[in-house]
């Protein structure tokens, strides 16, 4: 009997500790409704005819007139610059802002301030700026100097407009004018140096006047043979592509030129 | 003293003066074919009439082999003979650059040849139309009725010329010819040049016979024929008509092959479900065996230094690639991509592996390294295997079935080449149906 009733009270008092446990979980907590607010629906005409408040009038007109203002001086020329007085020197972050309209005027490919010139004037300008910035930001240096190393097409577009006179567009337009003429001999090594090194002397008209392979010697060696079929091969772009498409002035900067064939990353591709 | 300083100041003056040079950096270029004129050859007036040769045809047709090698390369473009402003009895002389310049002719071939006491003569020139120059210029004197053969020579050493590479044009292909219905196919060995001019059949197609192979000399070829239905390899002189079995073994042996010095034949022996690898030496005749293991070894190719082997096992479950040195020690897998892989075969250049890959019922022809990286798939097709490769390595020839009918209807076996490239697909005319083809290497060195 006693033993019954032990089992009754573990057990009942097992079922009431449960749902003291689980009961308070299964409470949902009682929706929160906003008091209610009464509207009343009425009909209005298109316009309303009430007039407007002394203060708010005055508000409304004076940001019509501003925003009047801001469009003229849009469509003007800048009128701030002229304001400034000739021999201030600016201030850095004047001088950024600047360089900032000037990079959306150019090609947005070309972003590098370094790539965009395209012409001499434009180039000397420039430069001064960037020597400019580089004083007064030491920061500005440090990127430039990054940049450098990290991108190496800039580095060698920058070679070739700074150092040779020759700009992008004359140099795309040669390089395009001789990939037409290369046939690259198909028999190649995948993993020989297939750098081939030619120099020519170029009269005015773009012909060439004398031509040279650099590596002559290797032509010769034995195992080698592949190389002078390719060197041969450049040879004939050459001699096929003549005249040259070389700018119209400058013949002094472009009467010597190097091109250095490499079919490598080609053959890979 | 003074006076050098002086000089050098002036000279680093002027120095500053000049301008760096200025580098343009060209990374590609056009992959057209390349155009060639290939010139008829001057005829000799001097030349005498030999018996079967007309004379003064001679010099057109060997242009036009030599033609037909270049297009079939697909790295050149022979010009249309139409075209031509100089004719061949002045360009053999020195060519007007000129005028074969204005047809866009970047390679000039012209010669001449002469036909004088039962012998000819074939003179023929390379000119580099650009730099108007002359690349390469040889004689060969010879038999007439070898013309053919000459036409392949000068074909090699312009292609080699202007490639870079060994060609692949005087050589020939061994192959089995088949005729008849699919369910009583008739089976022969040819060969023929590697064109298809001059095929000749070998055996008379009484037995069953496979896997032809040349030995590093093209004298020899290797085979497995089902002579009194008895499959075995044997050795075949292809001069004297001569045949014997290669070794004494006491079961089947097929997929023979010869070592890269031709003293050996590699092929594999199957008793009781097995099959394993073996050695002969053909001066010895001492026979070793390589493989030793309970799966199914076969397919063994040499690589050309003689120190390796690869060939087929389905010994991981499904049949793969292997290698192994040719002592059958560190045995090594080189496959492992979805599929089987089969008959692999070492490029004469030593850097590939050719084989043969099915995966979901396509056949599939492959280049890999030998190490088992880089694969290539080349071509895809319904069914089609037994890659073999040209001697410079640039070409595989291969042989491809069609879709056969509930009969037996419309089924073919030809011969096919594709470069390594993937490219330049084509197929080799046969006089017949056409299977098992084995490159040879170069005829004359």
């Amino acid at each position: 009997m006693i033993r019954s009733l032990i089992y009754s009270l573990t057990f009942h008092s097992a079922m009431i500790l449960i749902t003291i446990l689980s009961l308070p979980f299964m409470l949902r907590e009682p929706i929160d409704l906003p008091p209610i607010v009464s509207v009343e629906l009425i009909q209005i005409s298109d316009k309303t005819n009430i007039p407007y408040a002394p203060k708010a009038r005055k508000i409304i007109e004076e940001t019509k007139k501003k925003e009047e203002e801001r469009l003229v001086s849009e469509q003007a020329p800048p009128s701030a610059k002229a304001k400034e007085k000739p021999d201030r020197i600016p201030l850095p972050n004047e001088k950024k802002e600047e360089k900032k309209i000037v990079k959306k005027k150019q090609n947005p490919e070309e972003v590098k301030p370094e790539i965009r010139q395209s012409s001499e004037f434009e180039k000397k300008e420039i430069v001064d700026t960037n020597q400019i910035a580089a004083l007064i930001d030491k920061a500005k240096e440090e990127e430039a100097i990054n940049q450098k190393k990290t991108d190496k097409i800039t580095q060698s577009n920058q070679k070739n407009s700074f150092a040779t006179g020759l700009t992008l567009s004359e140099e795309d337009a040669l390089r395009a004018q001789i990939f037409g003429c290369w046939s690259v001999p198909l028999g190649l090594p995948y993993n020989e140096d297939l750098l081939v090194r030619i120099k020519l002397n170029l009269k005015k008209d773009g012909t060439i006047s004398k031509s040279e392979i650099l590596d002559h010697q290797r032509m010769n060696r034995p195992g080698q043979k592949f190389y002078k079929v390719l060197a041969e091969s450049a040879l004939r772009a050459v001699r096929l592509c003549q005249p040259l498409k070389v700018p119209p002035t400058g013949y002094d900067k472009w009467k010597e030129i190097q091109l250095n064939f490499n079919p490598t990353e080609m053959l890979k591709g | 003293m003074k006076k050098l300083l002086v000089i050098i100041l002036l000279n680093f003056l002027l120095f500053n003066k000049s301008y760096a040079l200025i580098e343009v950096d060209i990374t590609r270029g056009n992959l057209d074919p390349l155009p060639i004129a290939v010139s008829p050859l001057h005829v000799d007036i001097k030349s005498e009439n030999y018996t079967d040769i007309k004379v003064k045809e001679l010099g057109e047709n060997i242009s036009e082999i030599i033609e037909k090698n270049f297009k079939g390369t697909g790295l050149f473009n022979p010009l249309k003979k139409e075209a031509f402003v100089q004719k061949p009895d002045i360009a053999h002389l020195k060519p007007r650059f000129e005028d074969w310049r204005l047809i866009k002719a970047q390679a000039l071939v012209s010669g001449k040849l002469l036909i004088k006491d039962g012998k000819l003569k074939v003179e023929f020139r390379l000119w580099d139309l650009a730099a108007a120059k002359e690349m390469t210029a040889l004689a060969f004197t010879t038999t007439p009725s070898n013309w053919r053969r000459v036409a392949h020579i000068i074909s090699d050493k312009i292609y080699e010329r202007l490639t870079g590479e060994e060609g692949y044009f005087d050589t020939r292909i061994i192959y089995v010819a088949e005729s008849g219905p699919k369910s009583q196919r008739v089976k022969k060995l040819a060969i023929m040049d590697q064109d298809g001019a001059k095929t000749k059949y070998l055996t008379l197609g009484n037995e069953l016979v496979l896997t032809p192979r040349f030995n590093p000399t093209n004298q020899m070829v290797t085979y497995m024929s089902y002579f009194r239905n008895m499959p075995r390899v044997y050795l075949l002189d292809i001069e004297t008509g001569t045949q014997e079995v290669v070794g004494n073994f006491p079961g089947m042996t097929f997929a023979p092959r010869f070592s890269p010095d031709g003293k050996k034949i590699v092929m594999s022996f199957a008793k009781d479900g097995n099959s394993d690898i073996f050695t002969m030496n053909l001066e010895t005749r001492v026979v070793e065996k390589i493989t030793n293991h309970s799966s199914i070894d076969t397919s063994p190719s040499f690589s050309p230094d003689g120190k390796f082997i690869a060939f087929n096992s389905d010994r991981s479950g499904l049949q793969q690639i292997y290698v192994m040195r040719s002592d059958g020690s560190g045995v090594k897998r080189i496959t492992f991509g979805n599929g089987i892989y089969g008959t692999p075969v070492w490029s004469p250049r030593g850097d590939l592996i050719a084989f043969t890959k099915m995966r979901k019922g396509k056949f599939y022809i492959g280049v890999m390294r030998t190490d088992g990286t880089g694969e290539r798939l080349l071509t895809e097709n319904f069914y089609q295997e037994a890659p073999s490769w040209s001697p410079n390595g640039r070409v595989i020839v291969f042989y491809r079935e069609t879709k056969a009918g509930l009969k037996g209807e419309g089924f073919s076996a030809k011969l096919w080449s594709i470069d390594i490239t993937g490219y330049n697909e084509r197929q080799l005319k046969t006089e017949t149906d056409a299977s098992d083809p084995s490159w040879s290497s170069l005829l004359t060195k």
